[in-house]
């Protein structure tokens, strides 16, 4: 079995999301055998590669044109890279790059793709890929009809690979003009944010509506962050009022995570949101409410008002 | 201009889930769905651009909503109409659908109906894919902008503000498009009552997917299916001094 993984360049890094999928390539070699390449497309990316070729020999795509991840070009860049290496199995991380660029190069590539993987076992001679439906409420195996296979890895579910010793760097041979170009990038606003990235974290603080404003959020939840080096995570309804930036948010449809503690602060606990959490090794909360549904998934519980709780918590910390 | 909108029926997510006797499948008989929450969102930009239009311009917007799934669709299909689409398009079949399928049966309504814009969910919340737009962009050779929180019009360009996992991108890209809604895009409109019995008159174009030429072959097989409950014994603790000892405790600070 060809293992490609389309892994994404973090400045000189592999970014950390894009090493769980190492380690899911790693799981399909130890069930079924194979041989695993990495591809890297980007701009400026000689010093990820060299990172990458740590992990397994490493394959560039470099052009000024790939400076910005655009769906048409990238997807059609992708399914090139995957059928010049012969994959039969090509994995990326679970990003919204993963979901955007890589499931269009899925398409391309005949359309059998399983998202948000977080097993893989040898059954009877197949592959087949465990994955959850209905926001976490079902686990499902599922087999892959077609090849390639294109899988993404659930972050949470794979702990990065750690390098093993540096390989080769081959730049890949593709007419980068012909791909299509019909998605123009305008701008990007990125967070500006010393914290780690919420799937990063082995801390993560997170909170919800009981915060009023954005102030209040960047005070107790930022505050707390930082007092303990965690990161900060949010509820969809703390991101809709404005309260927390969307990349904090965690649950079915943001950010799905497993750090060893996460504490969740004026979060109700509602079925989307326990989907992004509810594997924590550690979970606590602080709420009003002692009836509050995440209390039902959490190990500690303070019922009180985290308008006060967070100051004593920072200051005992 | 012609916006199509896809609208999946799902279960309700509030309700527990049952799985068939087989346990390939969520048993939804009885339980109440709604149309994917994601899909109602694109519909309901679909109706602000339209009322935009018709105030700036005042032309006129056709909306077209399209479901691919068993007769028990219907419900949603005029919950939809009721919410504002113009007509539907409902593709019949009671065979298992995965996003791969829904999406070479959008592009077979797509080449009959020929629309300027689609807009979709980004994800179905029952299978909790995130594929289909993607693949129907590809099978359509359009431009894609997944995961919008914003979408605006400027001459013949249209504008989004996509929702990634390191802040909010910018693109844009000239008309025919694909567009997959985030949350945060709008707050979509209920379907009054009286617009309910409107939506019984409005016309529901009904195929199969073999009209539409179109082999229903899953690319994602289902082997089994098991509900999960990550309930845990939770201790309360009387103050934050007990809950730092037994964070301490538990190695998690
Ligand atoms: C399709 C779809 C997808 C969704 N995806 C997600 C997702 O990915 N992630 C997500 O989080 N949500 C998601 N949601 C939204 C989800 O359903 C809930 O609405 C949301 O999680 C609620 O956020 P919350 O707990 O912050 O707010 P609320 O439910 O309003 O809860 C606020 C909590 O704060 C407590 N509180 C109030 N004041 C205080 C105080 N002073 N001190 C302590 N506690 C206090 C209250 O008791 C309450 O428990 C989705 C919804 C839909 C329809
Ligand atoms: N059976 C279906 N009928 C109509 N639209 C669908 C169907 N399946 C998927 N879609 C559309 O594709 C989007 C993404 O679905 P998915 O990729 O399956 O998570 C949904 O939000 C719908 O807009």
């Amino acid at each position: 079995m060809k293992i490609l993984i389309i892994a994404e360049a973090q400045g000189s890094e592999v970014r950390h999301a894009s090493r769980s999928a190492i380690t899911l390539a790693k799981n399909v070699v130890a069930a079924e055998n194979g041989d695993i390449e990495i591809a890297i497309i980007g701009d400026d990316i000689a010093a990820a590669a060299k990172a990458a070729s740590a992990y397994a020999p490493t394959f560039t795509l470099s052009d000024a044109l790939f400076s910005h991840p655009t769906a048409d070009r990238y997807g059609a860049a992708i399914a090139q890279i995957a059928q010049q290496r012969g994959a039969d199995l090509v994995i990326a991380a679970s990003t919204s790059h993963g979901k955007d660029c890589v499931a269009r190069a899925a398409a391309a590539l005949g359309g059998t793709m399983v998202t948000d993987a977080t097993a893989c076992e040898n059954r009877d001679g197949k592959l087949i890929w465990q994955r959850t439906m209905h926001a976490g409420g079902v686990a499902a195996w599922v087999a892959a009809h077609g090849s390639p296979v294109v899988v993404t890895a659930l972050q949470s579910a794979y702990e990065p690979a750690e390098p093993t010793g540096e390989t080769s760097v081959t730049a890949l041979n593709i007419d980068v003009v012909a791909l299509p170009s019909a998605i123009q990038f305008d701008s990007v606003t990125t967070k500006q944010s010393d914290r780690p990235d919420v799937t990063e974290a082995a801390i993560v603080i997170s909170g919800g509506r009981a915060f009023k404003t954005a102030e209040d959020y960047e005070r107790l939840i930022g505050g707390l962050a930082d007092k303990i080096g965690g990161g900060t995570g949010s509820s969809r309804a703390a991101v809709d009022a404005g309260i927390a930036p969307n990349e904090n948010q965690v649950g079915q449809t943001g950010k799905i995570i497993a750090p060893d503690l996460y504490l969740g602060i004026g979060i109700s606990g509602a079925v989307q949101h326990l989907a992004g959490m509810k594997n924590s090794k550690i979970i606590a909360a602080i709420n009003t409410d002692d009836e509050a549904p995440l209390l039902d998934y959490a190990d500690f519980a303070l019922i009180a008002d985290a308008y006060e709780a967070i100051p004593e918590m920072m200051e005992k910390l | 201009m012609k916006i199509l909108v896809p609208t999946k029926r799902v279960p309700d997510p509030d309700q527990p889930i049952h799985l068939n006797a087989d346990k390939t499948a969520a048993d939804l008989s009885g339980i109440p769905c709604i149309i994917n929450p994601f899909d109602a969102i694109a519909l309901e930009e679909a109706l602000r651009i339209r009322e935009e239009e018709r105030s700036q311009a005042g032309s006129d917007i056709e909306i077209v909503a399209v479901c691919i799934g068993p007769q028990a669709c219907e419900k949603e299909i005029r919950i939809a109409l009721a919410m504002g689409a113009d007509r539907a398009v409902h593709v019949v079949s009671d065979e298992y659908i995965d996003s791969w399928v829904a999406s070479s049966l959008l592009k077979a309504v797509v080449d009959k109906e020929q629309p300027d814009l689609i807009i979709m969910g980004k994800q179905a919340i029952d299978a909790d894919n995130n594929q289909a737009g993607q693949f129907l962009a590809h099978h359509l050779n359009w431009p894609q902008a997944t995961f919008a929180s914003e979408i605006s019009f400027e001459g013949d360009r249209v504008k989004v503000a996509r929702e990634t996992d390191t802040g909010i991108e910018n693109v844009s890209m000239t008309l025919p498009a694909v567009i997959t809604t985030d949350l945060r895009l709008n707050e979509p409109r209920y379907a009054s009552l009286p617009a309910m019995m409107k939506a019984k008159r409005k016309p529901v174009d009904i195929s199969t997917p073999e009209d539409l030429g179109v082999a229903v072959e899953p690319r994602v097989e289902i082997i089994s299916m098991e509900t999960l409950s990550a309930k845990r014994n939770c201790v309360r603790v009387n103050n934050v001094d007990e809950l730092i000892a037994k964070l301490k405790e538990a190695g998690a600070l």
